[in-house]
């Protein structure tokens, strides 16, 4: 057994853990934090996505002792409090989920995108999500509730800014059809 | 996933100690494929060595105006960095158009080398395998080959190596630097990865006790002309059948200098140099396209289901030096 020391939406953690213990399995486990799912087990599906110092990654194809020192940021670390993430809401309203099997893994993906792009074209998109496989919803709508969030994570930076802002929900006012031109 | 140790490297004269020393040891960096191959017993180190602690992680200028790719460094941060994406495109791309961004955001580049071929037998314990288990025998060749090579394959195997940065590293010269307990040595991209002949089980010419610790672009990056084209069964999200990195020097429309690997049709990157040589001093025109990529090809032998890569190959390298050249006819 091996000691790790990690901090998981916040929270520190310390546990000794098998060296071939799979991080998904300590954080669904150990952890019972079992909003990250396995679809797959070989790296291919992105169910189990999650963020490890803060970028994307698949945790079954990570030891949970490499996570040592890690910050780990899961589903259930996005909200705040009952105030859910943006492109939590961006899903909600969108329409973005069926069977909500994928989910937690795409909007994983879809954060780590919009931190590094906030202002995603489709095929950015598109591209960002090539490792989440959803077997319900045909995408459309998913990337569509990213567009969602994209939009309204610029709108309340600008309100943060001090810039003016539109009384009218901007959402409502994103021309998705427009944006599918890309 | 069998049972086995695990220890962390804080330097690189202790990562190489141990692997030299413990019997089974194996290194883990990003794990992306690593991990895959134990949880179904492809393969079945005893010990690891996580390396992802060494600092190795950073990008460097060298005094040859080239950039030093440190081993650990993601495909992710090598693909986004800036100076690889004005200098080395040809490189950005062909990292960009593998995997996912999960996976980049955590494969290291000495990891994406030494990535193992995605031959469905390799992966299937029940079946024989010469790469797997060195004279049970192939499945491939017999079998269901669609995906397997067609240039320098040898009656013991027909693999692929799957890697696109491998190829792109290929077209840009790249030097492999490595140590071990013999110390350090420098292996050129040309020389790195095997042919099969009858020790398919060994993929590389790097020893079983030596890492990797950088990779080295040279100077000329090819930034003004060049593309990289990845056929594959779908737009995204798979492993090539066949892929061309292509790079032109070009003075007007007059070549001074080409380069062209192509991927997914052997157990190495696949150059040709006298090939190559043919453009030299040619106007860049589809008729003067047309001999080098047949040279490519001409010892190409196919199997059962994989004689399409053939005209593949062909084409695809005629429409990657359109590309590289910018021209449309
Ligand atoms: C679903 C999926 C799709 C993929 N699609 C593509 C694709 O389209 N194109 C593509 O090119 N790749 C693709 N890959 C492969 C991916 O690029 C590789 O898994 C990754 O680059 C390996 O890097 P790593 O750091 O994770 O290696 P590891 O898994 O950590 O290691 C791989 C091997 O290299 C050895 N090793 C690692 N670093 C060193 C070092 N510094 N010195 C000596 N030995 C070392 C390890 O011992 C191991 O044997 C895909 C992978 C998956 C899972
Ligand atoms: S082609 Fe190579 S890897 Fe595939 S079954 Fe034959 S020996 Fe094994
Ligand atoms: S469970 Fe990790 S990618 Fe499918
Ligand atoms: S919503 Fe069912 S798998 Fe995506």
């Amino acid at each position: 057994m091996t000691k790790i020391s990690v901090t998981v939406n916040g929270t520190a953690q310390t546990h000794e853990v098998e060296p071939r213990q799979l991080l998904v399995y300590y954080l669904r486990e150990k952890l019972g934090l079992t909003g990250t799912h396995i679809g797959c087990d070989t790296s291919s599906c992105g169910a189990c996505t999650v963020h490890m110092d803060g970028m994307a990654v698949k945790s079954c194809s990570i030891l949970a002792v490499q996570a040592d020192g890690c910050e780990i940021t899961t589903i259930e670390g996005l909200a705040k409090g009952d105030q859910l993430h943006p492109v939590q809401e961006g899903f909600k309203e969108c329409h973005g989920l069926q069977c909500g099997f994928c989910t937690p893994g795409m909007i994983m993906s879809a954060t780590d995108l919009l931190q590094n792009n906030p202002d995603p074209t489709e095929e950015d998109i598109r591209h960002a999500l090539e490792g989440n496989i959803c077997r319900c919803t045909g995408y459309h709508n998913i990337v569509r509730s990213i567009q969602w969030a994209a939009e309204k994570m610029k709108t309340s930076a600008r309100a943060l800014d001090g810039a003016p802002v539109s009384t009218s929900p901007v959402y409502a006012s994103v021309n998705l059809n427009q944006q599918q031109q890309v | 996933m069998k049972p086995f140790t695990y220890t962390r490297a804080d330097d690189i004269t202790s990562a190489v100690s141990e692997v030299s020393q413990q019997e089974g040891a194996k290194v883990i960096a990003g794990g992306t494929n690593l991990l895959d191959l134990m949880k179904i017993d492809v393969m079945q180190p005893r010990h690891l060595i996580d390396i992802t602690r060494l600092a190795l992680n950073t990008i460097e200028e060298t005094a040859q105006g080239g950039l030093l790719l440190g081993a650990l460094v993601t495909n992710a941060d090598t693909a986004y960095h800036e100076q690889v994406e004005q200098r080395y495109p040809l490189l950005s791309h062909a990292i960009l158009a593998g995997a996912t961004a999960q996976l980049r955001n955590k494969a290291t580049d000495g990891g994406n080398l030494l990535q193992r071929t995605r031959c469905y037998y390799f992966y299937d314990t029940h079946t024989a395998c010469n790469k797997r288990e060195p004279g049970t025998g192939c499945s491939a060749i017999h079998g269901y080959n669609r995906i397997h090579a067609i240039l320098g394959h040898s009656e013991h195997c027909i693999a692929t190596h799957p890697s696109d940065m491998a190829v792109a590293l290929a077209a840009l010269e790249a030097r492999i630097h490595v140590t071990g307990p013999r110390g350090e040595r420098t292996i050129p991209i040309a020389d790195f990865h095997r042919l099969p002949g009858d020790t398919p089980e060994k993929d590389t010419n790097l020893a079983d006790d030596e890492i990797i610790t950088s990779i080295e672009l040279p100077s000329k990056g090819f930034a003004q002309h060049y593309t990289y084209l990845k056929n594959r069964d779908r737009a995204s999200y798979a492993f090539a059948l066949v892929s061309v990195a292509a790079g032109l020097d070009m003075e007007g429309d007059t070549i001074q200098e080409a380069r062209i690997a192509l991927g997914g049709v052997a157990h190495k990157p696949w150059r040709n140099p006298e090939a190559e040589a043919l453009l030299i001093g040619k106007r860049a025109s589809r008729e003067n396209f047309q001999p080098v990529a047949d040279a490519y090809v001409q010892k190409a032998k196919g199997f059962e289901h994989n004689s399409f890569k053939i005209e593949l190959a062909c084409r695809s390298i005629v429409r990657a030096l359109m590309q590289a050249a910018k021209i449309d006819q």
